[in-house]
């Protein structure tokens, strides 16, 4: 299959960026979306040009590094997924597809699509573990947990941090992210220890970073490549109410 | 209690606020249903509902309490949306984001301007016109405000600017009483169904229940 691409190509956050047009032929239709890059970026080196940076590790939709904007959508229009997991036969013979990085504040680009993304680590530095002693390994039944606080944990805890979730945000919010990193650890009993300083913490950080503020229309649950549910941000709001009348 | 300036506790404000006002419309809807019973009763039952809320001192204070909760709603509001504008690095050259929300729930901003430009149409039309304005007095000599609402509710044009301002004030309910749910925290698993469902009950009621008085008053006035 052809494809015509308008690619986002900026030097570092400080320079202006602007669109780059390339077209490509003979596509395989079975292959992903960051092989067809791979594809752009072999001929463009051939070429003797500077290959389209961006991010991508595992390539199979589990470590949230290969967000980008496609056709005006986080990951693209398939809903729940990364990325690397959008092939080309989503897309028609002779598209013009447009790539973008995420443009979020929070988010500087480092070069071309590529984004950087410490400010969600931040949000985790601020609280999003539990201060335990480290010692011999603690006995796997020691502290009884129901069934279905584990499952409910576990899936917020399957929030791989890619920050889809703030991209496809009108505001740029992360609260999905927080709200899952925050729920995650309130719902076991390890992380209730230390539930109240955490969520004040945590949502302090999301401002300090510059994110913005949740207006609940639920894209971010509609594009999140685990399908974690805005319930979680109910969860880190409930929390964090509570924790302003008690603690 | 320390509460912390953070967008969140900005957020509660709006929730909390969003709801007191939306309490005030039931008790607003009530007193205006008055306006359907028959006539004669109608008149005298309107007017004296009116006295009685504008004499009362409780009435007073619970008027300003709404007028300091419609500008907080609105100013917070505004700070938090140009908080927003900022969080965004410019936009993107091809958006199609909003495939995967609501427009209502996008707009709630928009909804709410059109919302408060009614507001100051509805406080000239009503409230300044009972306060400062000449009125007649009916036969139990309260200030006769069912003449000048009938009045303004025999003109189609203001008839259809009513309705409109109700069904966008029925958008802005529809995602705003779930939305201040969550923003509570009161949005859990077991109860999203039921928060929708009272959130868009409470929308059809409210909404339906204020536009349908000036059109019946329209239809009886032909």
């Amino acid at each position: 299959m052809n494809i015509n691409l308008s690619v986002w190509r900026q030097k570092d956050a400080g320079s202006k960026g602007a669109f780059e047009r390339h077209s490509l032929e003979d596509l395989n239709k079975d292959m992903s979306f960051l092989e067809m890059l791979d594809v752009l970026n072999e001929k463009l080196i051939r070429e003797g040009g500077l290959p389209v940076e961006f991010d991508s590790d595992c390539r199979e939709g589990i470590c949230g590094q290969c967000g980008i904007v496609i056709n005006g959508r986080a990951n693209g229009h398939l809903e729940g997924t990364t990325a690397c997991q959008m092939y080309m036969r989503h897309f028609k013979n002779g598209e013009c597809i447009t790539v973008e990085p995420f443009k979020v504040a929070a988010f500087p680009v480092i070069r071309d699509l590529k984004i950087d993304r410490s400010a969600l680590d931040r949000i985790i530095q601020a609280g999003g573990y539990i201060s335990v002693h480290t010692g011999s390994v603690p006995d796997a039944n020691a502290i009884m947990i129901s069934k279905d606080d584990v499952e409910s944990a576990f899936d917020s805890a399957s929030c791989i941090g890619c920050g889809t979730c703030v991209a496809t945000c009108k505001n740029s919010s992360a609260a999905l992210f927080t709200g899952a990193k925050i729920s995650h650890l309130a719902k076991l009993p390890q992380g209730k220890v230390e539930a109240q300083e955490r969520v004040v913490n945590m949502v302090e950080q999301m401002d300090k970073d510059g994110f913005g503020s949740c207006t609940n229309t639920e894209a971010c649950e509609a594009e999140c490549p685990q399908n974690i549910s805005v319930v979680n941000i109910a969860r880190m709001n409930w929390e964090y109410n509570k924790a302003l009348l008690l603690r | 209690m320390n509460v912390p300036h953070t967008t969140l506790t900005k957020k509660i404000f709006i929730a909390l606020t969003g709801l007191f006002l939306s309490f005030f419309l039931i008790i607003h809807l009530a007193g205006n249903l008055q306006l359907l019973l028959p006539e004669q009763v109608a008149h005298t039952q309107f007017n004296s509902y009116s006295h009685l809320l504008s004499g009362n001192p409780v009435i007073k204070l619970v008027s300003y309490v709404l007028y300091i909760a419609i500008f907080y709603h609105a100013f917070d509001a505004l700070m938090l949306t140009i908080g927003n504008w900022r969080a965004n690095d410019g936009n993107y050259d091809k958006d199609a984001r909003g495939e995967v929300s609501s427009w209502i729930s996008r707009n709630m901003g928009i909804l709410g301007s059109v919302i408060f430009l009614f507001l100051v149409i509805h406080f000239k039309d009503y409230w300044y016109i009972y306060k400062f304005g000449e009125t007649a007095v009916d036969a139990k000599g309260n200030k006769d405000l069912y003449i000048i609402v009938i009045e303004s509710f025999k003109q189609l044009w203001y008839v259809v600017l009513y309705v409109i301002a109700m069904v966008i004030l029925g958008l802005h309910l529809w995602h705003g009483i779930r939305s201040a749910f969550t923003t509570l925290g009161l949005y859990h698993e077991k109860y999203i169904k039921l928060v929708r469902y009272i959130s868009c009950l409470f929308t059809f009621i409210v909404s339906l229940g204020f536009a349908i008085i000036p059109i019946v008053i329209y239809l009886d006035s032909k």
